[in-house]
C-alpha cells in the first residue's frame, strides 16, 4: 500500500512533440493517498488511461515524476513497481484453469504453495467462480473470463496500489453492480490504493470517494461527488457530470446581476475581480423551477424518464432543460426562476467564486 | 430438429464432382488400372491382382527409402520448426523492419524447387561453390558428390532454407494477433520472459503451428525435385527418397506395375500420416477441458 505522487506528469505519444495538442497528457500534479479509492473520470481520449499507464510503469512519462511513499519510482520497470492493474477488455491465459490463472501472479514471485492456495481460493470465492476453479479458462464465458482478470488483480494482498482501466465494460448491466460492491467492499476490507478509470459518472461516483475529472489531458476539477455536482469547478464538469448536464447560458454581468438577452438574474454574490472573457451562466436542470412567475420560455419537448420528466426549452433563443416531478403540471405561460443558492458564474469556462457582497 | 430433404440439390454438387473426377480420381484410377495388371508390351495387358502390392510391401528397396524419408521429415520438422518460431519471435512487431523482413523471409519461397536445386548444387561444388571452396578452404573434407553425410547435410539444409520462412511466417502471424493488453497484464503479473512464451504466446501460435508442421511434414515426406538436382539420389543410394524411388521404378526401369502399386501405397501413407497427425494435434488442444 502507498501514496502515489505524480508530479508534473506531460505525455506524448510522438518523439518530438510540436505543439500542446501532441500531448495526451499535458500536464498533472497530483496526490493519491495511501487507502484512497480515487475515480478518474473522463471522456474517451482525455488521457485517463495514459495517466494509469504511467502509474503502473507499462508507459514512461516524457517530462515528470511518479513516486511511491516518497521514492521515485519513475524508471523502475513495471515488475518491480508491485502494482495490480485490470484492463478494460478480459486478458486471461488460456491453457490454464482458472485456478491456476489467478495463481500465476503469486507464483511468479515466489510465494509459497500454502499461502497461495490460501489467497485464491479466498479471490475465487468472493468472485463466485467455485465450480468453475479446475477448468481450463478457454471455453469461459466474458463475464467470468473478466472476472478471473479482476481476480488476478485482487489476488496479491501486499500491492502498492490496484489499477482498474473500466474493468466492467465488457460486464452484463445486472452483474456489473454486484461486482462494483465487491469492490467497494474489498477496499473498506484491505485498504488498497484503488485508482479506477471509467467514462460512466455513475460508476465514478458509486466506487470513489474523491473523483478526478480529466480532459484534454488536464484534471479539471478534483472533488467529492456532491461538489462535483453543486460547484463544477469548470463547464465541462457542469455537463459531463449529471443527466441532463448543467444548462450553460451566455450572460453578461453587471454588479451582482447577470444579464441574459433582455432577462435579468440576481446572483448570490459578486466575483473577486471584474471577470474578463467569455461569461456563462451556469445552472443545474434540477434547480431551475417551472411555473407561472420568472422569465418566459418556450417549450420544445418533455421526455418522461421514470419518475421525473426533462423539459427542453428555449430561454431567451439558448437551450435550457429543466427536470421536474412526474406529476407536475406545466402550465400554459411557461416561465423559469433559477435557485440562488445553486447559480454558478464561469468565465472562459472557469468557474468564478462569487463570495463577495457589496 | 426437422432438416427438409431436397435431393435436386445434388445437381449443385455435380460440377465440382465433375471437376475433382477429372483432375484427381479419373487419373489415380489409371493407376489403380496399372498397379493390378501386368504388361509385356503391344498393349496387352495381364491380370496380376495383389502381386505387386505383395512385391512392394516385401521389398527391402522400398522400406529402405521410406526410412530414409522419416528420418529426413524428422530432422527437418525438428530444425524448421523451432528455428522458425525463434525467428518470429524475434522480428520486429513495428517501423520499416517489418516490410523488410517478410520479404526477405518470403524470397526463398518465391523460388521454383528445381532453381533450389541447382543454386545449391553450384553453391556447395567443391570447384566452383562458395560453400564448398569455403569448407574446402577452412580445412574440412567436405563433398556432397561422395559423402552420404555430407550430401544429407546439405539437403537438410537446403530445406531448412527454402522452408523455415514458411514456419516463421505463419508462427509471425499468429503473434501480431495477440493483443498488447496480454503482454502489458503478464509484466503486472511479474511473468517471465519464458512464461510469457509458454502461456500466452505458444497457446496464440498453437493454431498455426498446426498447419505449420502439417504443411511441413506432408512436403517434407513428398521431396523430390530439390533433392534430385542437388545428388539426384546419390552417393549410391543414401538420399534415394520414396518419389526418387518411384521415378526410377517407373520410367528408369520402366516397371510399370510395381510402380503404381508403390504410387499408391505412398499416397495411403501420406493420406492416413496427415489424418494421424490432424486428429492428434487437434485433440491435443482440447482434452483437457
Amino acid at each position: 500500500m502507498a501514496r502515489i505522487d505524480v508530479k508534473g506528469l506531460r505525455h506524448a505519444y510522438t518523439d518530438r512533440p510540436a505543439s500542446e495538442a501532441d500531448y495526451a497528457l499535458r500536464r498533472v500534479d497530483h496526490v493519491f493517498e495511501d487507502g484512497g479509492a480515487y475515480a478518474l473520470l473522463g471522456p474517451s481520449g482525455c488521457g485517463k488511461t495514459t495517466l494509469l499507464n504511467i502509474i503502473s510503469g507499462l508507459i514512461r512519462p516524457s517530462e515528470g515524476a511518479i513516486l511511491f511513499n516518497g521514492t521515485d519510482v519513475t524508471d523502475l520497470p513495471t515488475e518491480a513497481r508491485n502494482i495490480a492493474q485490470v484492463f478494460q477488455f478480459p486478458v486471461v491465459y488460456d491453457t490454464m484453469t482458472v485456478y491456476d490463472n489467478l495463481a500465476f501472479p503469486l507464483r511468479n514471485r515466489r510465494v509459497p504453495e500454502e499461502a497461495v492456495a490460501r489467497r485464491v481460493r479466498e479471490v475465487i470465492a468472493m468472485l463466485g467462480l467455485e465450480e468453475r476453479a479446475n477448468r481450463r479458462a478457454q471455453g469461459l464465458t466474458g463475464d467470468e473470463k473478466q472476472k478471473i482478470s479482476l481476480g488476478r488483480g485482487l489476488v496479491r494482498a501486499d500491492v502498492n496500489a490496484i489499477l482498474f482501466d473500466e474493468p466492467l465494460t465488457v460486464i452484463d448491466p445486472h452483474l456489473k453492480w454486484a461486482l462494483r460492491t465487491q469492490l467497494k467492499e474489498m477496499h473498506r476490507r484491505f485498504g488498497h490504493t484503488m485508482v479506477y478509470v471509467t467514462h460512466d459518472q455513475t460508476e465514478a461516483l458509486t466506487f470513489a470517494d474523491t473523483v478526478v475529472v480529466m480532459y484534454e489531458g488536464e484534471i479539471v476539477q478534483i472533488g467529492t461527488p456532491e461538489e462535483l455536482f453543486e460547484r463544477p469547478r469548470h463547464t465541462f464538469v457542469g455537463y459531463f457530470i449529471g443527466s441532463p448536464g448543467m444548462n450553460l447560458l451566455p450572460a453578461t454581468l453587471d454588479g451582482t446581476t447577470a444579464r441574459l438577452g433582455s432577462q435579468a438574474v440576481e446572483l448570490p454574490g459578486r466575483p473577486a475581480m471584474q471577470p474578463a472573457g467569455r461569461l456563462q451562466v451556469g445552472i443545474r436542470p434540477e434547480f431551475v423551477r417551472l411555473g407561472r412567475e420568472g422569465m418566459p420560455v418556450s417549450i420544445g419537448k418533455v421526455e418522461d424518464v421514470g419518475r421525473k420528466k426533462i423539459v427542453r426549452a428555449k430561454l431567451e433563443g439558448e437551450d435550457i432543460s429543466v427536470v421536474i416531478d412526474e406529476d407536475a403540471e406545466i402550465p400554459a405561460e411557461p416561465h423559469v426562476t433559477f435557485d440562488p443558492a445553486h447559480l454558478n458564474l464561469y468565465a472562459d469556462s472557469w468557474r468564478l467564486e462569487l463570495g463577495a457582497r457589496p | 430438429m426437422n432438416k427438409t430433404w431436397n435431393n435436386k440439390a445434388w445437381f449443385l454438387v455435380l460440377p465440382v464432382l465433375a471437376l475433382v473426377a477429372f483432375s484427381a480420381v479419373i487419373p489415380l484410377m489409371t493407376v489403380v488400372n496399372y498397379s493390378v495388371q501386368d504388361t509385356f508390351g503391344n498393349n496387352v495387358f495381364f491380370w496380376a491382382g495383389t502381386e505387386w502390392f505383395e512385391e512392394i510391401l516385401h521389398s527391402d528397396r522400398f522400406w529402405a527409402a521410406m526410412g530414409r524419408n522419416l528420418v529426413f521429415s524428422a530432422v527437418v520438422l525438428a530444425i524448421e520448426v523451432p528455428l522458425g518460431i525463434f525467428i518470429a519471435l524475434n522480428m520486429p512487431r513495428k517501423g520499416w523492419g517489418v516490410p523488410v523482413c517478410l520479404v526477405l523471409m518470403a524470397l526463398p519461397l518465391l523460388i521454383p524447387f528445381n532453381v533450389v536445386g541447382t543454386i545449391w548444387q553450384v553453391f556447395g561444388r567443391i570447384d566452383i561453390g562458395l560453400l564448398g571452396r569455403g569448407l574446402y578452404a577452412l580445412g574440412l573434407d567436405y563433398n556432397y558428390v561422395n559423402d552420404p553425410v555430407d550430401a544429407w547435410a546439405t539437403i537438410v539444409l537446403m530445406d531448412v532454407w527454402h522452408w523455415t520462412s514458411l514456419v516463421v511466417l505463419l508462427c509471425y502471424a499468429g503473434l501480431v494477433s495477440i493483443p498488447d493488453a496480454y503482454y502489458q497484464a503478464a509484466k503486472i503479473d511479474g511473468a517471465s520472459r519464458w512464461a510469457v512464451f509458454r502461456y500466452i504466446q505458444l497457446p496464440k501460435m498453437h493454431r498455426v503451428l498446426l498447419i505449420a508442421i502439417l504443411l511441413r511434414f506432408m512436403d517434407s515426406f513428398m521431396i523430390y525435385t530439390e533433392p534430385f538436382v542437388l545428388t539426384g539420389g546419390g552417393p549410391g543410394n543414401t538420399t534415394t527418397f520414396l518419389s526418387i524411388d518411384l521415378v526410377k521404378l517407373a520410367i528408369g526401369e520402366f516397371n510399370l506395375g510395381e510402380a503404381a502399386a508403390m504410387s499408391i501405397i505412398y499416397f495411403l501413407i501420406i493420406l492416413l500420416m496427415s489424418w494421424v497427425f490432424y486428429t492428434v494435434m487437434t485433440n491435443y488442444g482440447t482434452e483437457k477441458r
